[in-house]
């Protein structure tokens, strides 16, 4: 029958309208995207994750930190983003063309981290943090990832990588507690991210647009 | 309607169903295997996320594993098995014609869930992918990928061999559906996976497809089921043709276009965002298509919903999609959004739509099928109630809660003063009651599964009376008329 045909291409044109304009445009217009190179220092803006920076991501998706912490900054007209110092300015696309997989993430149960390596450059912090979060925030709902740390004796006076743990975190008398190379990783790919720093193509109209208020009613 | 005929369409009726045991029974039979898997690390995740103490120590059961195979075991291997058997089943139904009795549906249900397990396994070891909705890694796709290609080949041999006659509504929904899941799944797949494009063009096509993954998945098969078996328990002609048109053409424009706004507020063009913004607020013109249609049909058959198990499911999950539907134009609003953006009031709201609606109906289909595929009765009422009342209480507390929890983390993220850690201490009971909630629905889950089981058990015997929850209506059709 002729009619199901008619009926089917229905189907088809309605799902392909959405398909070019939410897949092939985005892929056309942000997706275009080139990274600048400083022609005489040869440094690319963004920068290219580095390769412990890019085991880091991975540790990063492989433990599912997507789901509590985003790494998007919005303008101050839609959060309290900008205020609560997560970022200078808003993040656009162009910010994350070096990334790998670009993890905005939908879900703040934990803080943003598009700046996290501006806000809180501290290896020692990170490292504690991560080994149990109760020793840096108390009262966070967030898991510790002990098996990312490894238990080890102490020898020759102690490893300088060593964690600084007191109370009733310290491990048995004798031991330490070291970080592992994904740790280490992952760190490293924290302390990189600096999304709003970024001097591509649209920072600076990004920059007057975080600026702009909710209109006053 | 003369004796003869009555009885020709009752023998067709039984050769359709003992053609569509074998396939059916097994998509539903693991599905409900599926939905225990999802709904035991749904209850880990829950609890870790007011105790992130529990189980914390084991690297494949940490939080941000957990979660993804829980939403990826309910989206694929519970949902999508259901929505594949239930689909297929309603399709051969209405085309009046027998599924083909050869090995690839078999073959199917194989893959199919060989794809779900190697998926979850892949997560649990540390391969998630972190594209939302997309989690199992890319290896798991190729088994998914050809189970779906022998589906799609048993769908259009039921179409091409139809009786001739009138196209019935839920035919386009189930056809539609089983050609747009495997096309944006197989976009989503390659762009984001396998060749993947500028990492900045990601995002949209990840919340094209997630979106999409229940608009034009989950929703249309609901929706088919709920505009076959509503006619089919209370024995009476859906309200209106006309409105079942717009209610299918604006679902397939504008719920296509939607799922932009899970960017609202983030790092894209204006236009882009927009666009779906637009759309999301424009579902409201076919979803109160479908909430006229439905009620217009019901009205004066309510007094059903107290003797039949699936109509109670049904209605349920129909009344939950105009609720999820209305509640998500509204989402989409920009200043509604920069509140609940974030927040567990989102997922409350995906609960609403994966499991009020998406689940009950699906369920309400599986209590009518199994029945008629088996040829005997549920062996048990006191079951199907505890079944309905444990998860139709438990999603409505479930929800409640998350959505007060998440509204009040909106509001202090959204004010400046407040620090982070008051803000994680403030959800916390909301996260509790949530445990709560999600164990009453697994208990029903378990229920459901015990009935299942011990039908599968029971003796054939194909002249037993319906398994009712309580005396029909005086003058009604039961629940077992065509």
């Amino acid at each position: 029958m002729n009619r199901f045909r008619i009926i089917f291409t229905g189907f088809i044109l309605t799902f392909f309208s959405s398909w070019v304009g939410l897949v092939l445009l985005p892929i056309i217009t942000v997706g275009d995207f080139k990274q600048s190179v400083d022609p005489e220092t040869g440094a690319k803006m963004p920068p290219d994750l580095s390769a412990l920076e890019t085991r880091g991501q991975q540790v990063y998706m492989s433990q599912g930190c997507i789901y509590c912490h985003t790494q998007q900054v919005r303008p101050e007209r839609a959060g309290t983003d900008i205020v609560r110092g997560w970022g200078e300015r808003r993040t656009i696309a162009a910010d994350y063309m070096a990334q790998g997989p670009a993890l905005l993430g939908t879900m703040r149960t934990g803080p943003d981290l598009a700046n996290i390596g501006t806000r809180n450059p501290s290896d020692v912090w990170h490292m504690l943090h991560l080994y149990n979060p109760q020793t840096t925030s108390k009262g966070s709902n967030m898991p510790p990832f002990p098996f990312l740390f490894i238990e080890q004796e102490i020898k020759d006076g102690g490893s300088p990588e060593a964690l600084n743990l007191t109370d009733e975190f310290a491990p048995p008398e004798g031991r330490e507690i070291v970080p592992s190379e994904d740790a280490k990783a992952l760190v490293a790919y924290l302390k990189s991210l600096k999304f709003s720093s970024y001097t591509v193509p649209g920072a600076k109209r990004a920059e007057i647009e975080s600026k702009v208020k909710a209109p006053q009613r | 309607m003369n004796q003869t005929d009555i009885q020709t369409s009752r023998e067709e009726r039984l050769a359709i169903d003992r053609a569509a045991k074998k396939p059916v029974g097994l998509l539903i039979g693991t599905s409900l295997i599926w939905l225990l898997v999802g709904s035991f690390l749904a209850i880990g995740a829950s609890i870790k996320l007011h105790n992130p103490g529990f189980l914390a120590d084991a690297e494949w059961l940490t939080f941000g594993r957990v979660r993804p195979a829980h939403l990826n075991t309910v989206a694929y291997g519970w949902l999508s098995t259901a929505a594949i058997g239930i689909g297929l089943w309603i399709l051969s139904r209405l085309c009046r014609v027998p599924i083909k009795d050869d090995m690839s549906l078999t073959l199917a249900v194989i893959f199919w869930n060989i794809g779900n397990l190697v998926g979850t396994w892949g997560i649990l070891r540390g391969d998630g992918t972190s594209v939302e909705w997309l989690e199992y890694p890319a290896y798991a796709a190729p088994p998914l990928l050809i189970s779906f290609a022998f589906v799609m080949v048993a769908a259009v041999s039921l179409i091409s061999r139809r009786r001739p006659g009138h196209i019935y509504v839920s035919q386009w929904y189930i056809v539609a559906a089983f050609f747009w899941f495997p096309l944006m799944f197989l976009t989503a797949i390659i762009l984001l996976l396998w060749s993947p494009v500028q990492t900045a063009a990601q995002p949209p096509i990840n919340w094209w497809f997630a979106h999409n993954a229940l608009g034009l998945w989950f929703t249309p098969v609901g929706l088919a089921a709920i505009y076959y078996l509503i006619p089919k328990v209370i024995g009476k002609p859906i309200h209106s043709y006309y409105l079942s048109m717009v209610g299918f053409w604006g679902l397939a424009f504008f719920y296509a276009w939607a799922g932009m706004h899970h960017l609202i507020g983030g790092p894209y063009p204006a236009w882009l965002i927009s666009a779906s913004v637009v759309a999301s607020v424009m579902m409201f013109v076919p979803v109160i298509a479908v909430a006229i249609n439905q009620h217009s049909t019901m009205r004066g058959n309510f007094a059903a919903l107290r003797s039949s198990p699936t109509l109670r499911f049904i209605v349920f999950g129909g009344i939950s999609y105009t609720a999820v539907s209305a509640q998500g134009s509204l989402m989409a609003i920009r200043e509604l959004n920069y509140l609940t953006h974030f927040t567990h009031y989102t997922v409350a709201h995906a609960h609403l739509g994966a499991y009020a609606f998406a689940s009950m109906v699906f369920f309400g289909a599986i209590y009518y099928m199994m029945p008629r595929l088996l040829e005997r009765e549920w062996p048990s009422a006191g079951l199907i109630r505890a079944h309905f009342w444990l998860c139709g209480l438990g999603i409505i507390f479930y929800f409640t809660s998350l959505s007060w929890g998440g509204l009040l983390q909106g509001i202090e993220l959204n004010r400046k003063e407040t620090p982070f850690l008051e803000i994680v201490a403030l959800t916390l009971p909301y996260l509790k009651a949530r445990t709560w909630a999600g164990s009453m629905m697994t208990l029903g889950h378990v229920c459901f599964a015990i009935s299942f089981v011990w039908m599968l058990f029971k003796k054939p015997s194909a002249s037993t009376t319906a398994t009712l929850l309580g005396r029909p209506a005086p003058k009604k059709q039961s629940v077992r008329q065509p």
